[in-house]
């Protein structure tokens, strides 16, 4: 198709630099600077899309973010594919491919369609009410209707572009580049202000820089004269940044806004290469400036919208901004007068203007004069009653209107026209406004609803702030500047302003037809396709509030959150209701004000960068020795260490043995620690744990159990004094940073008095667990000098040593149940030191064991796991851990809860062990467990928390909570499992070595 | 997103923050002496109110250091910070 919509050079769009692109398939031309909106405009190409419920045509209405209709998959079928873009802000470059999305087989024959003369079965609520029942049916109805309406396609494959995150600190945010913004950044920044000003579009000026209505002047000049001037001055002002292809997705409180910058998707395919796409900007804003502008309204009447019915500011911006006309004959439909500007401008261009309809009975405009003078039909109290034209509008039919506006009267009057422009007045776009906090109001008169009360440090300029005309925009910008920025004067203040003035107003929410409502067809959301008659079914059956109404009708549901029809819905309920609307409230915007793509949400952390790991200084020992992993916090801990073709369950069995009968080494740098100092640290422990600490001896390690104030375990592990006055404390992988804030918690505003200084020294050490009967042979050897004898460093007591005149700390304390000690390096000598016990174990056939052992071997020993065994209700006494609690003690954390009447019930779920009955059996870890298989309702007693094979004692054992467990030893209970049920036998929960006689071996 | 005056290290984002529940509950200095009752309205009863309120919060991310807010919870508003142990300003 040729350009032959393409009526006169434009300033904005480059002519000399021609574009090749492809929409559905078929490549056109457009010139840089075109959207791909005003491109496809440009080669008469209206049809865009199918409507997502009816599957009716649908075509371009609008010159911006605010499009309901020109939703587009952009590089379809590629790892960049992109759905629901909106045609008219993508800038079109070459190599651009997009398609229509919502329709299948194709945009002009479309099975969908189908559901339109299906509408009748299609009303408000249709979903909810008919795919619900029989319930069985959802998935068989799901497939169709997922099939059928498609809302674009995600990509597939990973996503190849850059994307980042940007943190701005300014004094002054200017949103948005209209002429207000424009006038408020520049003299914030003059005034010494750091000034961000930020637009969505590519270009600034907002409509004042495309308008050409002569009444409209500054200083003499043409507004949009005047503008470019002040545009060009911008360049030489300090404390000014100026973003544009930016757009403010969200406003949240203490002015913190998320933009979206968008860097390269304009550019064309070589040189996007290596380069940012879109960035995120993070901006903490002292003061805030909304000059969001207002976005024109529709027209609510039947069958409006046929491909060729848009709003008629988008038409003037095509004509004028764009050079493009959108129809060769055009019609306006109209209540108020800016449509005549509209149809001046292209009338002025040589195009053809066949009529306006407007409802109002007169305008005593100026404007109103050109156009009777340019020989423009006008009807004066008339509305549309229907329209005609499939996939392009080829006329319209009106009728007068009655005195109240809710009927039509007279004889039909047809007029033919491809373009028809609906000019429905002005809505704020109040939409960041209220994200911030701030309240409206509802302005009965002029039906907008406007600023009330600002939050902190921001203001609302322009006609976002409800003024629409030029001299009461600039008035009111230099008196709300002057306020807010405490200026004393403006560099704008005291040009001469000249405009026409608007006296005359009509307004009505739903226009009459000549037809019932049930068989006209008036789209209040395009987008979903809801009409007015859904609305009004909605009332019908009683839903009242705006929100409600919402959901079940899916207006303001769309990608485009209803920016048109909002307005309307509320208007046609208020009517119905009979209630003003400033009484019914408005729907709340929720960020983000236009979509945002997930790459620009993530930034950089994506890949390896998604998440944060901790490795241990050992870490390149594990990887060289083909350890498994796994996640324990934000730890990468080794989880085993398989041989050649070792299944885990092989290698864990081995790693077990090994330790058993003679040595294993295991990498516990990941437990927390914590360094406590000062001379008040014993009487710190004997707070917050609940055994007894004062009498430790120095050089002594105690095992701990710290409870919240409720009594339930928060964590464990082993206290060693060091000093006089000086601890190390250790704490679980996952609770450390938990433990330490608790503890500073405590002694910040429950025990100022307590001389006690926490620090946490995790990452200063590396940790190697030597463990099994052959360890202190290995030790031995490593540190020949040291009196190992039972006398001398008995378990549960510490030494520091020098190896190789590295400074370690050595502890004798054992989480296996076997002859064990831990030695605790600077953490730079941790991967040297392991390597020296595995050096020196070789002869013991010393094996490494991953975190799955060490499970393993602590289960053996019933000892627990704070978070595996233990799930936030568990009290020490419910582990059978009575004797870690001091009777002595006048208080500790969690203490008084123990003696509630609720934590003091006998029949509490308590920790058991349990044996299956076929030893062979492991039982499943979350498994539940019952006394009776046949009882209805079957009664749950508790669950499996630890479950594992020991090849130790070559059985299966398990931990488990059961309801009154203690007295339930030998009792026989049953885990029943899908297909089966496993006999169980309630057992101590110590399996190995009850009396402990291997610590010594 | 708030921007938190730390009382130790002063403007932050509100990321860099924890809350820590309703402030000026002291912990009971003989927990023994209580009955269940008075020990639970210790332990479990908060105020949550619409409105003013009273709150601790924690530079977790920060300074580590506990301070007390005061905060409109219907609009989000800090209407002062001060420190652990100081008095809470009187409105
Ligand atoms: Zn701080």
């Amino acid at each position: 198709m040729t350009q032959n919509l393409r009526v006169k050079s434009s300033e904005f769009i480059d002519e000399t630099n021609r574009i090749s692109f492809k929409f559905d398939g078929k490549t056109y031309y457009g010139f840089k600077g075109d959207t791909l909106a005003s491109a496809l405009i440009a080669n008469n190409v209206h049809l865009v899309g199918r409507s997502f419920k009816y599957h009716r045509p649908r075509g371009i209405m609008t010159s911006g973010s605010e499009e309901p209709n020109a939703i587009v998959q952009l590089n379809p079928n590629s790892n960049i594919t992109e759905p629901n873009a909106r045609a008219t802000e993508i800038e079109i470059y070459e190599g651009l491919e997009a398609s229509s999305q919502n329709c299948w087989p194709s945009v002009n024959f479309d099975i969908g369609g189908i559901n339109n003369f299906l509408a009748p079965l299609f009303p408000a609520g249709f979903y909810y009410k008919t795919f619900m029942w029989p319930k069985s049916f959802w998935e068989k109805y799901e497939f169709f209707i997922r099939h059928s309406a498609g809302l674009g396609k995600s990509p597939t494959t990973k996503d190849p572009d850059i994307y980042d995150h940007r943190n701005i600190y300014c004094d002054v945010l200017v949103v948005g580049a209209g002429i207000s913004g424009i006038l408020a950044a520049k003299n914030a920044a003059k005034n010494n202000f750091k000034t961000l000003l930020l637009d969505e579009k590519n270009e600034l000026g907002g409509s004042t820089i495309y308008e050409t209505n002569e009444y409209n002047k500054i200083n003499n000049n043409l507004a949009s004269e005047w503008l470019k001037k002040e545009i060009n001055e911008l360049k030489n002002i300090k404390n000014l940044e100026i973003k544009t292809r930016t757009s403010v997705a969200a406003y949240h409180q203490y002015n913190y806004l998320l933009a979206r910058e968008n860097l390269t998707d304009h550019l064309d395919k070589k040189d996007k290469k290596n380069k940012i796409r879109q960035r995120l900007l993070k901006i903490r804003a002292k003061k805030v400036i909304l000059a969001t502008g207002a976005l024109e309204r529709p027209l609510i009447f039947n069958n409006n919208d046929r491909p060729g019915i848009m709003l008629s500011s988008a038409i003037k911006k095509y004509s004028n901004f764009y050079g493009v006309a959108c129809g060769t004959k055009n019609i306006f439909f109209t209540n108020n007068d800016s449509a005549y500007e509209s149809a001046l401008s292209l009338y002025n261009k040589g195009i053809k203007v066949e009529a306006i309809i407007d409802i109002r009975e007169n305008s005593d405009a100026k404007i109103i004069k050109k156009i009777n003078d340019a020989g423009i039909k006008i009807y004066w109290s008339h509305t549309i009653v229907d329209t005609r034209g499939y996939k392009r509008l080829s006329g319209v039919s009106i009728m007068k209107l009655s005195n109240d506006g809710t009927s039509v009267t007279g004889s039909k009057i047809s007029i033919s026209g491809d373009c028809l422009g609906i000019a429905g007045g002005w809505t704020p776009a109040i939409h960041l406004y209220t994200q911030s906090g701030s309240k409206l109001t509802f302005d009965e008169d002029r039906k907008i609803f406007i600023p009330k009360t600002d939050t902190k440090e921001q203001i609302s300029v322009g006609s976002c702030g409800g003024d629409f005309e030029l001299d009461e925009i600039i008035t009111n910008l230099n008196y709300k500047l002057k306020n807010f920025l405490n200026i004393n004067k403006t560099d704008f203040e005291g040009i001469t302003l000249e405009n026409d003035h608007e006296t005359s107003k009509r307004n009505i929410w739903l226009l009459p037809s000549d037809q019932t409502i049930g068989k006209t067809k008036p789209f209040v959301d395009y987008q979903n396709d809801a009409t007015a008659k859904d609305i009004k079914l909605a009332l019908r059956e009683g839903f009242r509030s705006i929100e409600h109404v919402k959901r079940y009708t899916t207006t303001g549901m769309g990608t485009d959150q209803g920016k048109l029809g909002n307005m309307h819905a509320l208007g046609i309920i208020a009517d119905i209701a009979g209630v003003k609307m400033g009484e019914l409230g408005t729907t709340t915007f929720r960020p983000p004000y236009t979509p945002l793509t997930f790459g620009t949400i993530v930034g950089r952390n994506v890949g390896e960068f998604f998440e944060t790991f901790r490795r241990t200084p050992i870490n390149d020992w594990h990887i060289k020795n083909k350890a498994e992993f796994e996640n324990v916090g934000q730890w990468k801990r080794s989880w085993y260490y398989p041989k050649e073709d070792e299944t885990m369950h092989q290698a864990v069995q081995r790693e077990s043995k090994a330790a058993r009968e003679s040595a294993g080494i295991l990498d516990a740098s990941t437990l927390g620690k914590i360094d406590i100092q000062g001379s008040d640290a014993s009487e710190f422990l004997n707070r917050v744990y609940t055994n007894a600490w004062s009498k430790l001896a120095i050089g002594k390690c105690r095992y701990g159990l710290m409870l919240n104030e409720d009594g339930m375990v928060y964590d464990d592990g082993v206290t060693t004094r060091l000093g006089e006055n000086h601890y190390i404390m250790t704490t679980t992988t996952g609770g450390a940073a938990n433990v330490l804030g608790k503890l500073e918690d405590y002694l910040q505003t429950e025990w100022p008095e307590l001389d006690v200084y926490l620090t946490s020294v995790t990452d200063h050490f590396a940790t190697a667990s030597l463990c099994g009967p052959n360890s202190k042979k290995i030790l031995n050897k490593i540190i020949p000098d040291l009196d190992l004898s039972d006398v001398n460093f008995p378990h549960m007591s510490f030494k520091e040593v020098l190896i190789d005149k590295i400074k370690c700390r050595i502890m004798r304390i054992s989480f296996t149940g076997e002859l064990s000690y831990e030695i605790n390096s600077p953490a730079s000598y941790g991967e040297a030191i392991w390597q020296k016990c595995i050096e020196a174990g070789k002869e013991f056939n010393i094996t490494p064991y991953g975190t799955e052992t060490m499970h393993l071997l602590r289960a053996e020993k019933g000892f627990i796991i704070v978070g595996q065994d233990t799930d936030g209700t568990m009290t020490p006494i419910d582990l059978q851990m009575d004797w870690i609690v001091s009777k002595k003690k006048y208080d500790f954390i969690g203490k008084r809860s123990l003696y509630r009447s609720d934590t003091m019930k006998e029949d509490r779920k308590q920790l058991v062990g349990l044996l299956t009955e076929d030893p062979n059996i492991v039982l499943e870890e979350g498994a539940q467990i019952v006394s009776e298989l046949n009882q209805k309702p079957v009664e749950m007693l508790g669950h499996v928390t630890s479950s594992y094979f020991s090849p130790n004692l070559n059985k299966s054992i398990a931990l488990a909570v059961v309801k009154d467990g203690k007295n339930m030893m030998g009792r026989k209970l049953f885990v029943p499992m899908e297909n089966k049920s496993i006999s169980v036998t309630v057992a101590n929960t110590v399996f190995y070595d009850e009396k402990n006689e291997r610590l010594n071996a | 997103m708030f921007l938190i005056n730390c009382p130790y290290c002063g403007e932050r984002d509100q990321q860099e923050f924890k809350a820590g529940g309703e402030a000026h509950i002291e912990r009971p200095k003989q927990p023994t002496e209580l009955s269940d009752d008075e020990w639970a309205e210790y332990l479990f009863m908060r105020k949550n109110i619409k409105g003013v309120q009273f709150e601790r919060w924690n530079h977790a991310h920060g300074c580590r250091k506990w301070f007390n807010m005061v905060r409109d919870t219907s609009n989000d508003e800090i209407k002062a910070i001060y420190k652990i142990g100081e008095k809470p300003p009187t409105q």
